[in-house]
């Protein structure tokens, strides 16, 4: 064997850095090709395109949203019982994709798994934007969205306090600490970047620009263990963190007494479902975003692979919770709670409930075939699938429960309006709108990180 | 001293494989220097060391800062139901501490997480609107493919021919004087 033949026998056996580079890169190399996304003059036009269509959605979204104010919520199809409707569907939804980009960026860090190196800025970018479209739901589902800062504990003239023993109460805690915790971890893992693009900008503004958020960071040794150091806090913070985040969404249903909510098995039920369908949105942003941008020698088909194998795992996870949900209607032998699955299985939204099965149970099977983890093209329909099913499983969760609980008298059906739909897919706007902001602006792969990436394929290679 | 001749930060060696960086700060270390740095694109095994970095405050920060997140919230929410606005909820005790803990853990972390990222800023003296390194045309590449290493003129063994010549020993690319 030559030398060169046993250096790349050497990388391609190395368990660390097995296949997530393509061959021959350099730090100059790694580093040109992620800054090039962000600097170079000419947008491609598959960018521009996207934007436009995206950027409607944006715009329906705006009006969405000021006709809800100028009208009130009476423009939904909400009514008593259902009273939570689309909006808090969406809500657990956006968060839940939110936790898929923390769980890349900090959870397989303090595992030191190398392959989220290539996928952790975007997916982190992803939380960002997820959690924000989250956050406006609670807000807009007030029917006076002026008095939403009376759930934050404040010395006010009428001696009023929170209900802490409110989930609702937790859940603003869970959220804000979630979004400012996402923010400062994006941050301090751009800082070292947005160094780079100083120093590789050319057009003064932009030097200016990045400079100035680099805040003078120089990669000084010294820095770099503290940096490193605050980093893995970070990265360990941010790991109960997100567990906790999901598990008090879940608490708001489990703490209520309507069937189909009070379970013990919400809040983990809801925690995998959240990464089930992030680890999608990653699939549904990636896919696109390595294509358009000829970033394929960073973001490999062994991200590809783990990434399905990951939501795999998690959507068996959620499968056996739909199993549980099923087992614990006839084993509690309660009325309430029978009746609940057979109206979820063959009631109103019969439908919508196989509909959700196939996918999250049927269609989720394709991962296990290789052939499928290979194909680009079908892990991209299958992870918009995927999050179309788990947008349904929040539905099912909300909306089939709560209309009809006990007493028939009291019994609803919900139809959604336009302008459910409007505020929806108006959400998605919004998302996506960021994200084609932020891949325009900032270096979406973590370009030190993609560095250490390559000095560790160096030492493989040098090791043979 | 750097009185003597034009003003002097320090001496920069450019080096292009990490490696010998680290090798070369050690070196520096060993030959007694303590006001020098090393500048790399990404963070080096062993390279703090080599620089003489001490075990960082960080942790013993972070730990505070959850600390007093903890007590802050548990504080806010025992105060408030228990002090000044009790109330017979459901027969509920007034301190009934286990609905307490989920605001508990999210200030804790909270707190800790931005006591993480201000620390890291404030032991680093960032933001640093102006620092002599840049002064070196090449030190752009310090964030890109390059290692540089600066030996600074405040440090009493300076002396700008010796140190010169022994940085030139260390075999890098380039050696450079730094502007103030």
């Amino acid at each position: 064997m030559t030398v060169e033949g046993r250096a790349k026998k050497a990388v391609n056996d190395n368990p660390v850095v097995k296949g997530l580079l393509h061959p021959g890169q350099t730090y100059l190399s790694v580093t040109e090709k992620i800054t090039e996304v962000v600097l170079t003059r000419d947008t491609p036009l598959a960018w521009m395109i996207g934007f436009a269509v995206v950027g409607m959605f944006f715009m329906i979204f705006l009006l969405a949203v000021t006709y809800l104010f100028y009208q009130g919520v009476g423009i939904w199809g909400i009514m008593v019982p259902v009273a939570w409707g689309f909006a808090i569907t969406n809500f657990v939804w956006w968060i839940g994709i939110g936790h898929a980009g923390t769980l890349i960026s900090a959870i397989l860090l303090l595992f030191r798994q190398e392959w989220r190196t290539s996928i952790n800025r975007f997916a982190e970018a992803m939380t960002i934007f997820a959690v924000a479209a989250a956050g406006m739901f609670p807000i807009l589902h007030l029917g006076r969205p002026w008095f939403a800062f009376f759930i934050m504990p404040y010395p006010n003239t009428m001696g009023l306090w929170p209900q802490w023993r409110s989930p609702l109460v937790w859940d603003l805690f869970a959220i804000s600490t979630y979004g400012t915790v996402s923010i400062v971890f994006w941050f301090i893992g751009l800082l070292p970047d947005l160094a780079t693009m100083r120093d590789r900008a050319k057009p003064k503004i932009l030097k200016t620009i990045y400079g100035m958020l680099a805040m003078g960071w120089r990669g000084s040794a010294r820095h770099w263990e503290r940096y490193k150091v605050a980093y893995f806090l970070l990265a360990a913070l941010a790991t109960p963190l997100v567990v906790s985040v999901h598990s008090i969404v879940g608490l708001d249903f489990a703490y209520a007494l309507v069937p189909g909510w009070h379970s013990t098995i919400t809040p983990p039920f809801f925690v995998a479902g959240a990464i089930y369908s992030g680890f999608a949105m990653v699939f549904t942003l990636a896919i696109p975003l390595r294509k358009v941008f000829h970033l394929e020698g960073l973001i490999t088909m062994k991200h590809m692979d783990y990434m399905a194998k990951v939501m795999l795992a998690t959507g068996l996870i959620v499968a056996y919770g739909y199993a549980m949900e099923l087992f614990m209607g006839w084993y509690s032998g309660s009325t309430f709670e029978s009746y609940l699955i057979q109206n979820r299985a063959f009631g109103p939204y019969a439908l919508w409930y196989w509909l959700l099965i196939l996918i999250n149970v049927v269609i989720v099977q394709a991962l296990w075939f290789p052939q499928v983890r290979k194909n680009l093209v079908v892990l991209f329909i299958l992870s918009i699938i995927i999050n179309i099913g788990m947008w349904l499983e929040r539905f099912i969760i909300i909306v089939v429960s709560l209309s009809r609980d006990f007493l028939p008298s009291a019994w609803g059906f919900f139809t959604p309006t336009i302008w459910d739909w409007a505020i929806l897919f108006g959400s998605m706007g919004f998302f996506f709108t960021m994200m084609f902001l932020f891949v325009r602006s900032m270096p979406s792969i973590s370009i030190f990180e993609v560095r250490e990436l390559v000095h560790k394929t160096h030492q493989a290679e040098a090791e043979a | 001293m750097a009185q003597d001749g034009p003003q002097l930060y320090g001496l920069m060696a450019e080096f292009e494989e990490p490696d010998d960086l680290v090798a070369a700060s050690e070196k520096v270390r060993d030959a007694g220097f303590h006001a020098f740095d090393a500048y790399t694109p990404f963070p080096i095994e062993g390279l703090g060391e080599a620089v003489g970095h001490k075990r960082s405050l960080i942790p013993i920060l972070v730990f505070s800062g959850g600390l007093i997140g903890a007590l802050t919230a548990f504080g806010m929410m025992y105060s408030s139901a228990v002090i000044f606005y009790p109330i017979n909820s459901g027969g509920r005790p007034l301190n009934s501490w286990p609905a307490f803990i989920p605001i508990t853990f999210e200030l804790t972390i909270l707190f800790a997480a931005l006591t993480a990222v201000v620390s890291m800023f404030f032991l680093n003296k960032l933001p640093m609107p102006y620092h002599p390194v840049f002064n070196v045309p090449e030190f752009q590449r310090a964030s890109q493919d390059r290692f540089f290493l600066c030996i600074e003129a405040d440090d009493p063994k300076f002396d700008l021919d010796k140190t010169r010549a022994f940085l030139e020993g260390l075999g890098p690319e380039k050696v450079s004087e730094v502007a103030p």
